[in-house]
């Protein structure tokens, strides 16, 4: 694909890595996988690190650990769920600092890859978020009754329930992990076009004319730091609306 | 069409294919871009009259964003599978 006369790579050689271990198994091993790897080990590290020495007046690795607790508890948890979301905390903050640790790779230099914008781990935390949130529903409000809530939304009318229902089936048990999933997947994939796009446009105009190339390399740094906020916030978004749903599951409407 | 359909070279085609998918884009990202000016203008002037909500306000303007932003997204992909 050529746009503008530049040799843009094909959108498949952008997202697809070639297996480096374990060739042609399903256990191959990747750069995606390497940093899925990695992300589950600075997670892990995080929070080992954070509470191995726990000190009155917390510094270091330990100030950051507390830091992201904190902020999960205070802007996710509180704010959806409430006091009884407490014991889903473990839960939420796993996953805002796991999602956070593999799509801050897309602007780490030398790495540069968004592990997530490969479907595979957005839709397998999707599938784990609707799980949870269903099992929760389940044992909070029994199963009848968690059905009855989720289809029949009480304060309409009787005979748009014909209308209401299968809108709120396909609503909250097939578009609500796929939005999940998609939202996160489709966010780290534009944001990585976005840095390819200006990263060939650099290059190329570097090489014709070195003085071309200032403009788009400034847009590249900024938006690189773009990508950054980018990628907390999309850490935040999945978090949130996991507690969304958590919070939907445990409190009904009455 | 009958013309087109005798003349179309795989070409022809692919240019319609990429037309399709940038206006697809296009198309898909002006609501979203609409809905989204309206979710943060009016969390900005919540947060503006009632400062102390602001954290609440916040919240939920995300979560508006993220509703909103779907629809975007989702005529994205669109576009990524349309591109070969």
């Amino acid at each position: 694909m050529s746009i503008l006369a530049l040799d843009f790579p094909p959108v498949s050689h952008l997202f697809e890595w070639p297996n480096i271990w374990l060739d042609e198994t399903i256990f191959a091993i990747n750069k995606t996988v390497l940093i899925y790897f990695a992300a589950v080990i600075l997670t892990a590290g995080l929070f080992w690190l954070g509470s191995r020495n726990k000190e009155l007046v917390p510094s270091g690795i330990q100030h950051f650990a507390e830091g992201g607790v904190q902020f999960v508890e205070e802007s996710v948890v509180m704010q959806t769920i409430g006091p009884d979301g407490k014991k889903f905390m473990p839960f939420l903050t796993t996953l805002f600092f796991f999602i956070f640790f593999t799509n801050i790779f897309e602007v780490i230099p030398g790495i540069q890859f968004p592990a997530n914008s490969r479907m595979a781990m957005p839709i397998l935390l999707a599938m784990l978020v609707w799980v949870i949130y269903n099992v929760v529903g389940v044992r909070s409000q029994g199963f009848f009754q968690y059905v009855k809530g989720s289809l029949f939304p009480p304060g309409v009318p009787k005979f748009l329930y014909i209308l209401v229902t299968p809108i709120e089936f396909f609503s909250v048990f097939i578009i609500r992990p796929l939005s999940l999933a998609i939202r996160l997947w489709a966010n780290m994939v534009a944001g990585h076009l976005l840095l390819v796009t200006f990263a060939v446009l650099s290059a190329t105009l570097w090489s014709s004319t070195y003085i071309g190339a200032a403009l788009p390399f400034t847009a590249l740094v900024l938006f690189t730091g773009f990508e950054a906020f980018v990628a907390a916030l999309q850490a935040f978004i999945f978090t949130i609306l996991t507690a969304v749903y958590i919070g939907g599951a445990l409190h009904p409407e009455h | 069409m009958s013309i087109i359909a005798q003349t179309a070279s795989g070409e022809f085609l692919e240019g319609l294919k990429a037309i399709g998918a940038g206006l697809g884009y296009g198309l898909a990202a002006i609501g979203p871009g609409i809905g989204i000016g309206i979710v943060v203008g009016n969390a900005i002037t919540a947060m503006a009259r009632q400062p102390e909500s602001a954290g609440t306000v916040r919240t939920t303007m995300f979560l508006g964003i993220a509703f909103t932003e779907a629809l975007a997204l989702i005529g994205f992909v669109v576009f990524i599978l349309l591109l070969p």
